[in-house]
């Protein structure tokens, strides 16, 4: 069998993910490396959300009656361990969204719309998922300012030259991913919001890729907006998280109006909530948010140290098996240490789809197609890739099985 | 899954037919497959009384969505826009003799999506027209 230096109890943590233990068909049990798209959730977070609603299903901030009461203690305690795991300086800083994406568009519709302008710059990637593209685009086309993207290198490293080049007064916020959700590089974001603050400039950073594998202290960093997903992270899906500093909350215009977001309405205007409901607008994904609270605790006692250095592992491996491949085209940095747990290919001659479809028969999931990162793939002149991506529950012996099939898909197209 | 990559679909993927885009032309029409990132572009020379004359075709994409794009632009010529016109999603579907899961359905649809937008300006996906 094939082994690892892992600090993990790889096989005592599988036990905790229900959804492992299946055979896609008879005798292909399943091996799951779409992590990046979403992780499996462990039995106990499933459990907490199931407990709500078994138990105290309410609406939370309202209520006078002890269910109410339970949620909105559950829904804000799960707010507080967050707040820890990230290490914000106060919980009015975290903010509920439904995910990375709309967390961006929440900075974008309210900072920006509120702050940029003609003659303004927002300096963005050109690796960047579409949800940090977007949202920019379309309030480019409404407020007139302009959009530099920061080039990459032809081995996935951000141009940090080009970078330094584009920084002037004219530059109003930098906004950037920090781990490729296809390269996996992680970008040096410390030395990047630095650089923007010099120029005046504040930085946004899309963590959905870095949350889940590395520990994050947004203090320390000193990002101004950092906007990250819990299905990616072990929790479920409809429930993600928008850190901002204060100072920028408490001035920035609020994103949806309705119930929750205000303390006084009347017919002829109204006044908004203390942070951090003033940006929750309606009810939000209750058991959603207790769920991610459950899941941060988990990753907190196998520890995110524990668990980046178990992917930087099985990440090596798996770019080591891979390059025996002839054929295959890997993506992105060669060191296992400068990356995420992602491992994007190209096989000459046979389209990621098909590959993925190849794999599927033999039980393992992997994604095919431009990840929602269509100029990257034109960047590398490729129509779309083939990613395999790992968390804490992925063996070798997993990386084995992708090996093999991936000899079955050379056979087919006999590459 | 060996059906799904029957020699004939592979024959076809490693050696498209038509393939290389005709210039002048009366149609000329590219779309992309958003989901997947397929890519195919379609160029057609009419007779006058609107006759396939050539065909030609570009594109990037996995073997069921080029293979489907090579059979399909093949069948075209001589035929007329009227004849062309009533080809639809089963057609394709009995043309490539597989099995399609509802993921790849869209691979296999869009050379007649790209055809029929080209040439008669349907921009729906086959199969989901009222």
């Amino acid at each position: 069998m094939t082994t690892i230096d892992t600090p993990l109890d790889v096989e005592a943590i599988r036990k905790d993910f229900p959804v492992l233990h299946q055979e896609v068909r008879p005798g292909m049990p399943l091996i799951y490396l779409d992590n990046a798209a979403t992780s499996q959730k462990p039995l106990r977070v499933i459990e907490k959300m199931n407990d709500y609603y078994c138990r105290y299903n309410a609406n939370v901030h309202r209520g006078i009656h002890k269910l109410s009461e339970d949620a909105t203690l559950a829904y804000e305690g799960a707010r507080k361990k967050i707040q820890k795991f990230i290490n914000a300086g106060s919980s009015r800083e975290v903010i509920y969204t439904r995910g990375t994406t709309e967390g961006i568009n929440l900075v974008a519709y309210t900072w920006g719309r509120a702050n940029l302008g003609p003659g303004d710059v927002v300096i963005s990637t050109a690796m960047e998922h579409h949800a940090n593209i977007v949202p920019w685009q379309i309030l480019a086309q409404e407020k007139g300012f302009a959009i530099k993207y920061i080039p990459v290198t032809e081995d996935g490293f951000l141009d940090m030259e080009s970078f330094h080049a584009m920084l002037d007064e004219h530059v109003k916020l930098v906004t950037l991913m920090h781990v490729s959700n296809v390269l996996g590089t992680i970008n040096p974001i410390q030395e990047i919001i630095a650089a923007a603050h010099s120029v005046g400039a504040l930085a946004l950073i899309d963590g959905a890729q870095s949350v889940p594998h590395l520990s994050i202290d947004v203090q320390e960093l000193d990002c101004d907006f950092f906007a990250f997903s819990s299905h990616k992270m072990l929790g479920p899906t409809g429930v993600g998280i928008l850190y901002g500093k204060k100072e920028h909350l408490e001035t920035m215009p609020p994103f949806m109006g309705g119930g929750d977001m205000i303390k006084r309405v009347t017919l002829d205007g109204s006044q908004w909530n203390d942070l951090p409901w003033k940006f929750e607008a309606g009810t939000p994904s209750i058991a959603e948010a207790i769920g991610l609270g459950e899941a941060v605790d988990y990753l907190s006692e196998i520890g995110m140290d524990n668990i980046h250095a178990h992917e930087v592992a099985i990440t090596g491996y798996a770019l080591e098996r891979l390059a025996e491949v002839p054929g295959v085209r890997l993506l992105g940095p060669a060191d296992p240490a400068l990356k995420g747990a992602v491992a994007a290919m190209v096989l000459e001659d046979a389209h990621a789809h098909d590959i993925a479809e190849i794999l599927n028969h033999h039980g393992i999931a992997i994604r095919a197609g431009h990840h929602c990162a269509m100029p990257l793939h034109q960047r590398y002149e490729v129509a779309a890739s083939a990613r395999a991506s790992f968390y804490l529950y992925n063996t070798p012996g997993e990386v084995d099985r992708l090996i093999e099939a991936l000899y079955k898909v050379k056979e087919t197209f006999a590459v | 899954m060996d059906d799904l990559y029957r020699e004939m679909i592979l024959e076809h993927f490693k050696n498209p037919r038509h393939k290389g885009l005709i210039s002048p032309a009366d149609i000329d029409y590219a779309e992309d497959n958003p989901v997947c990132g397929d890519h195919l572009h379609l160029t057609i020379q009419l007779d006058d009384n609107n006759i396939v004359q050539n065909v030609g075709w570009d594109g990037e994409g996995c073997a069921i969505s080029q293979a489907s794009a090579s059979m399909l632009y093949e069948g075209l010529i001589g035929k007329s826009l009227e004849e062309i016109r009533i080809i639809d999603k089963q057609a394709i579907l009995e043309l490539l003799g597989i099995d399609l899961s509802a993921a790849r359905i869209k691979c296999a649809l869009l050379s007649l999506k790209v055809l029929k937008a080209g040439a008669y300006g349907l921009t729906t996906w086959p199969g989901d027209e009222d």
